[in-house]
């Protein structure tokens, strides 16, 4: 536990001081979404139509957007390597980097979501869930994008690769994330999207680490 | 079993007897298949002639998830026991499953047009066969990113396993959501509903596609395992004239 305490300390003391990782996430995140008025139209129903899939959408290229740089600094100095030779195994030094990665990108997403849904005018019955189900999805995005980052260290091409790698993967998180936020517009019971969320939740919590560490081990061979 | 074919010369032997035997299997079942399927059986009551798309439509997505578990196994293989010969043919079945499975969805829009009245719907038979196309494009593109090879072929061989989670979901699609896609009518606890005139030549569609499958994989495993030995002669060569 302490070296999962450790790690984490570490790259939140790390994001904190170079600073401008979140700042830039969530810049792209209000950005992507501004950028659906103008092309679609500032018609107020239209964007109440398509607020949910247009906010799941732009908060998951934000989080594939700094899914590259999880692993690739330390794995470009070495400090990967030390990670792996110290005593708590890979699996939790990935656990505890992602959960660094989540605090540091998918936490101030969340914060910075309702009022991007306010811009885009979405129905206030959908606020309560549109966070919650963030909530939920966003860690499972992180963690099924940590096995895609763990394998594409040291590739060429390697922020291209891990799109094509993990978009199709993060397709049931977008369909359950963006179906629990329209069940609640409306005005239908949100509960099976939200239980399907939690279980991709567990299931990803439960096997990434897993998949994330083999992948940093054959990468450090 | 599994040590004997480790050895890519025993492999080279065995795959030098069945490739033409595959071949003919192939051009045979093809044969047959065309043939009852195009000519002698009836057209449906309800779909007319359309109906005759599904003896190359239903073979194909059958092989779009049979080659995906042939290459997850391959790679599991591969990966657990550093076997050569597995991970040759991980890296050989995806091409193969990647047209298959275009093939599927291609077939499935030409049907679709004049049946469903649209080329496309987001259903979840349809999403999670394209999702499958996209797993075998990553696949691809990540074995072929790393300047060494042994690279690529591991970092492929998790996603490999890490995709097959969608296999299942695809299988049971029709089941657990409302589509517009038809549920499965073969493999069926109570029995097929196809009239034995139109499941028999879409049986030897399927034979005769796995039999295609069996066929190209080997030559393209053939080919691969032969190129390295190429490349190992060449290697071998380049160092004594150099000495």
């Amino acid at each position: 536990m302490t070296g999962f305490r450790a790690i984490l300390e570490r790259d939140l003391r790390l994001a904190l001081r170079q600073g401008m990782d979140s700042v830039m996430v969530v810049m792209f995140f209000v950005i992507a979404v501004v950028l659906f008025p103008l092309g679609v139209g500032p018609e107020p129903n239209t964007l109440a139509r398509i607020a949910p899939g247009v906010l799941w959408v732009a908060a998951l290229l934000s989080v594939l957007l700094s899914l590259e740089r999880l692993f690739h600094n330390d794995f470009e100095d070495g400090s990967l390597e030390l990670m792996a030779l110290s005593p708590p195994s890979l699996e939790i030094v990935v656990l505890a980097k992602v959960l660094a990665h989540w605090l540091v990108t998918g936490l101030p997403l969340i914060i910075a979501a309702p009022v991007l849904a306010i811009l885009m005018n979405m129905p206030a019955d959908g606020f309560a869930l549109l966070i919650l189900a963030l909530l939920l999805g966003t860690p499972a995005l992180s963690l099924i994008g940590a096995v895609g980052a763990a394998l594409v260290l040291g590739s060429r091409r390697g922020g291209v690769l891990l799109a094509l790698l993990i978009l199709p993967l993060f397709i049931p998180v977008l369909i359950f994330g963006v179906g629990a936020v329209e069940a609640a517009i409306g005005g239908f019971p949100a509960r099976a999207p939200l239980l399907l969320l939690g279980a991709i939740f567990a299931a990803t919590l439960a096997l990434c680490p897993w998949g994330a560490a083999a992948g940093l081990r054959q990468a450090l061979e | 079993m599994l040590n004997y074919f480790a050895n890519p010369r025993r492999f080279m032997k065995l795959s030098g007897i069945l490739t033409p035997w595959m071949a003919g299997a192939t051009l045979i079942l093809a044969g047959a298949g065309l043939y009852l399927g195009l000519f002698a059986s009836p057209a449906d009551y309800q779909q007319g002639e359309t109906v005759r798309i599904m003896y190359v439509h239903v073979p194909a997505a059958w092989m779009a998830l049979f080659c995906y578990t042939g290459l997850a196994i391959s790679a599991a293989v591969g990966l657990i026991w550093k076997h050569p010969v597995a991970d040759v043919a991980a890296r050989a079945s995806a091409p193969i499953g990647a047209c298959f499975t275009f093939l599927a969805l291609f077939t499935g829009a030409l049907w679709g047009k004049p049946m469903w009245g649209t080329w496309w719907v987001w259903d979840a038979r349809l999403t999670s066969m394209l999702v499958l196309f996209f797993l075998y494009l990553g696949y691809m593109a990540l074995n072929s990113a790393f300047d060494d090879p042994q690279r690529g072929t591991k970092a492929s061989a998790i996603l490999a396993m890490v995709g097959f989670v969608n296999v299942p979901i695809i299988k049971f699609s029709v089941d657990w959501w409302n589509t517009l896609h038809q549920p499965a009518s073969i493999l069926r606890m109570d029995g097929p509903t196809i009239h034995p005139d139109m499941l028999w030549p879409l049986f030897l569609m399927i034979g005769a596609a796995t039999a295609y499958y069996l066929w190209v994989l080997m030559l393209r495993m053939r080919r691969e395992l032969t190129e390295g030995r190429v490349r190992a002669r060449r290697q071998i060569q380049a160092e004594e004239a150099g000495a």
